[in-house]
């Protein structure tokens, strides 16, 4: 071998603590190095330069260099052996200044030998290196985004615009998540609908995305660059490509078929045959078949004939105008499995808020409790009173409204986190409520406000301004008087006393989590679940819109609790790491990873077990008389090593941190020959 | 020969945790013992028994293995299997006639300077009072 030992003085950074000349005398002693140099700044172009050309010369076949920490200049020094001809990985760092000149300015003396033990254990590595390349794989430039709120919506609008082709699955007939339940938004009070409705059409209209609404994940395969993915479209037994979406089935539909409609969260019914909502894109009639009354006893794949020969057509049949709903066809009711090739995916599944029957102590039984996404229905033209301001129970104007916060939050026995958008919507709910119906009076018990963010506070200070009474202090309890009026139990923390108030509607701010079904798909996905239920991203500052696997992101609510704002910036940042990520034909990773000996390799599965990525897999002999082999995949390995050094026969090894490496680090921190024990 | 004892400490130490802390405080220019010196893994999880035992049997005075904080391991749970082996091996050690507290594990996050430069320090103290290896003999240069 011929090592070049390149020492930087880094200015007077290293040479004031360590003394070079001794550093260099003592390289030229090392065995298998052939050249030692030093320059001022190792990090300069002409000392890049040295270096090639060493290189290129043929003095020099693998590279140390002392200097600072690998973090650094890592890169740039490879750059310099890949342009000298040779694998960037024959290179290696003695971080001589950040863990030796800067902490041991005191100890000189010493700091020369510990610099030198460094640079020993950096030459002896070197010498084992190997010229390894890049690995690279191909990669699929399609994007799949899972929900279609307002974060999927803009994930897959602005990959779309860039050029990739996207599939959004929504898991209802309908895109636009919670927003188009929402008449107003915080904190301009603008209007909801305007905000969230052109960007369904688009998403609809786009050439480059696929919608598929009312479907859901069925199974997920492989790994980032080439996911297979099977999406399951449920029946809708509706021909969609018929479908005008001129709603005429929904108007004959009889009102015994009916059920609390999810749009309007319970407070209004739909039929068996609906759309899902006024905004709904793609505007397409649902049938549901648990509620179907079968008219004129009509199954689905049955034909009924009239006495007079003519054949009987349900009310829904002969109010479409297209020819779109058909029940004697057998549909399937498992509805279709869609293949779809990905690349990357993104998760933006969304939140959804805690069911008020939980809380005993407020009083889920009185139809005039309510949660708070029950009362964006009553507040919004599009709902059940059509935005004005009435109870539930008899469709009156209610006298006196109280907000209860923290319902399910900040609670030990629920949630201990924060529900973050509560406080704001809370206060955007009593202010529409003043707006509308001034002489309504709004209460609003708080454990305290949080508004932090841009305009928030401003926007709190204004909205009390307007009469609200906020109270800071937790609910008790809630009571149903005789008259069907609610008196709180409430405590005013401000003067320390407990206070009732009667009003005649009490809205309920519950957490928000995530959805039910989110887990099952974040177990397909493997996705891990953070501490306080929701998908975790791979680190809190640094990854936050990177899952821990390779090529799955998330965004919006899914990951916690955001307003709008803060779920549009994480998706857009999503949509672009995810183009970052498949911007070249393939990606290139390190070779840092596990390599299993076929030879070695005795099939105990140990390492399977202990895997964080499922990258390991037994591989069963052809026939009886071959072994069981464990097999790694290359492109969901990420290196850690855990494998390595928990195989019992040592028949994996890890580039780049192989056990003969490590052991040669560790003689060369002692002058002696590593033996291995 | 010099008259006070100075330990030869090595430290494997996590590349996303440990190994950063450790750069941060020289960029801190926090000082700690220069007994010090570390090893690069990937993962805590990386380091096998072996190396530990190869060390200390090479005369090493001190071991420690250094991952990252308890749930934020960046390969999900490396830390904890490095922590177990290391408690492991601590209860093994006596047989081979050498103190469990010449081996330590160390939770350390990558903004935790003070942490790492603390730990360093005690560590370094810690070893000088046990004094020079019971293995430390001929092969020790
Ligand atoms: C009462 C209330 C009022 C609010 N008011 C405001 C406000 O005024 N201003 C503001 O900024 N923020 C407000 N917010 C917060 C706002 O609702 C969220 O920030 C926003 O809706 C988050 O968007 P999202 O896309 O992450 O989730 P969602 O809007 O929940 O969308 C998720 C989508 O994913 C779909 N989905 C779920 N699971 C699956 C699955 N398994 N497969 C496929 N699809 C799936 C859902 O059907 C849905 O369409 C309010 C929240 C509440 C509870």
């Amino acid at each position: 071998m011929k090592a070049g030992v390149y020492v930087c003085h880094c200015g007077n950074n290293i040479s004031d603590t360590v003394d070079i000349g001794e550093l260099i005398d003592f390289a030229r002693g090392l065995e298998g190095v052939s050249v030692v140099r030093d320059h001022l700044f190792m990090c300069s172009e002409m000392a890049w330069e040295m270096i090639r050309r060493d290189i290129v010369n043929g003095l020099v076949d693998r590279v140390v260099i002392a200097a600072c920490t690998p973090k650094n200049h890592e890169k740039f020094f490879r750059s310099a052996l890949e342009a000298a001809g040779l694998s960037k990985y024959m290179l290696e760092i003695a971080n001589i200044r950040e863990q030796c000149s800067w902490p041991h300015k005191s100890e000189k003396k010493y700091a020369t030998e510990k610099a030198k033990l460094l640079v020993r254990s950096a030459v002896s590595k070197a010498a084992l290196l190997e010229p390894l390349e890049d690995i690279t794989f191909s990669i699929e430039k399609s994007v799949l985004v899972i929900g279609g709120g307002i974060g999927g919506i803009t994930a897959s609008l602005d990959l779309g615009n860039m050029g990739y082709r996207v599939y959004l699955v929504e898991k209802e007939p309908s895109v636009g998540g919670k927003l188009t339940k929402f008449d107003k938004i915080f904190p301009l009070n603008d209007c909801a609908s305007c905000v969230v409705s052109p960007m369904m059409a688009e998403v609809a209209t786009h050439p480059l995305i696929e919608l598929i609404t009312y479907a859901e994940i069925e199974d997920v395969e492989g790994s980032f660059g080439n996911f297979r993915v099977r999406v399951r479209k449920k029946q809708t037994y509706v021909d969609w490509d018929k479908c005008i979406g001129c709603g005429a089935c929904t108007t004959v539909c009889p009102s015994k078929a009916r059920v609390p409609d999810e749009f309007n969260e319970g407070l209004g019914w739909r039929t068996a045959m609906y759309i899902p909502s006024p905004h709904a894109v793609p505007r397409k009639a649902v049938h549901d078949p648990n509620v179907c009354v079968n008219c004129g006893k009509k199954t689905f794949g049955t034909k009924r004939f009239l006495r007079n020969g003519k054949e009987y057509l349900t009310p829904c049949e002969k109010a479409c105008p297209t020819g779109a709903i058909n029940r004697s066809i057998r549909w399937d009711p498992e509805g279709e499995i869609i293949e779809l090739d990905i690349g990357a995916i993104i998760v933006a599944v969304g939140y959804q808020v805690m069911d008020k029957e939980v809380f005993k102590e407020y009083a889920p039984h009185s139809p005039n409790v309510i949660t708070a996404l029950q009362f964006e229905r009553i507040l919004s033209p599009t709902g059940p009173t059509e935005g004005r301001i009435l109870k539930p129970s008899d469709m009156q104007k209610p006298n006196a409204i109280s907000f209860i916060s923290c319902v399910g939050s900040r609670d030990a026995r629920y949630h201990t986190y924060c529900s973050k958008v509560c406080c704001l919507y809370m206060l955007k709910q009593a202010r529409l409520v003043k707006e509308k119906n001034p002489e309504i009076n709004v209460y609003i018990h708080m454990i305290d406000v949080r508004a932090p963010g841009k305009d928030l506070e401003e926007y709190y200070v204004q909205t009390r301004q307007l009469g609200i009474n906020i109270i800071r202090g937790k609910v008790g309890g809630i009571e149903v008087l005789p008259d069907g009026k609610l008196r709180i139990l409430g405590f005013d923390a401000d003067i320390g006393t407990p206070v009732e108030v009667e009003v005649d509607l009490v809205v309920l701010a519950t957490a928000i989590e995530l959805p039910e079904d989110a887990r099952k798909l974040a177990r397909k996905l493997g996705i891990n679940i953070d501490s306080s239920g929701f998908l975790k991203e791979d680190h809190p500052k640094l990854r936050t819109v990177e899952s821990s696997l390779d090529g799955i992101f998330i965004a919006g609510c899914c990951q916690g609790p955001k307003d709008v704002s803060e779920t549009i910036a994480q998706a857009k940042a999503a949509a672009t790491a995810v183009a970052a990520l498949m911007a070249g034909d393939k990606v290139r990773v390190e070779p840092y990873i596990a390599e299993v000996s076929n030879e070695l390799c005795g099939g105990c599965g140990i390492c399977i077990s202990l895997c964080p990525y499922n990258a390991l897999e037994m591989a069963e002999g052809s026939d009886e008389t071959e072994k069981r082999v464990v097999k790694r995949d290359v492109r969901t390995c990420k290196g850690c090593g855990i494998c390595v050094s928990s195989c019992p026969s040592g028949a994996i090894s890890l580039s780049g941190y192989d056990d003969d490496q490590i052991s040669a680090q560790i003689g060369a921190m002692l002058g002696v020959m590593a033996v291995r024990v | 020969m010099s008259d006070e004892f100075r330990p030869n400490i090595i430290g494997f130490a996590c590349q996303w945790c440990a190994y950063q802390s450790a750069d941060l405080a020289g960029t801190l220019k926090y000082e700690y013992p220069s007994t010090i010196k570390l090893i690069r893994v990937p993962c805590s999880g990386r380091v096998d028994s072996a190396f530990v035992l190869e060390a200390l049997a090479l005369g090493v005075d001190g071991v420690f293995v250094a991952g990252c904080p308890e749930a934020e391991c960046h390969y999900r749970f490396g830390n904890r299997i490095a922590k177990i082996r290391t408690a492991m091996l601590r209860n093994i050690l006596p047989e081979f006639g050498i103190e469990s507290a010449r081996l330590r594990f160390e939770h350390v996050s990558s903004s935790d300077a003070v942490k790492f430069v603390e730990f360093a320090k005690e560590f370094d103290k810690q070893i000088r009072k046990l004094g020079p290896t019971p293995l430390r003999g001929d092969k020790h240069e």
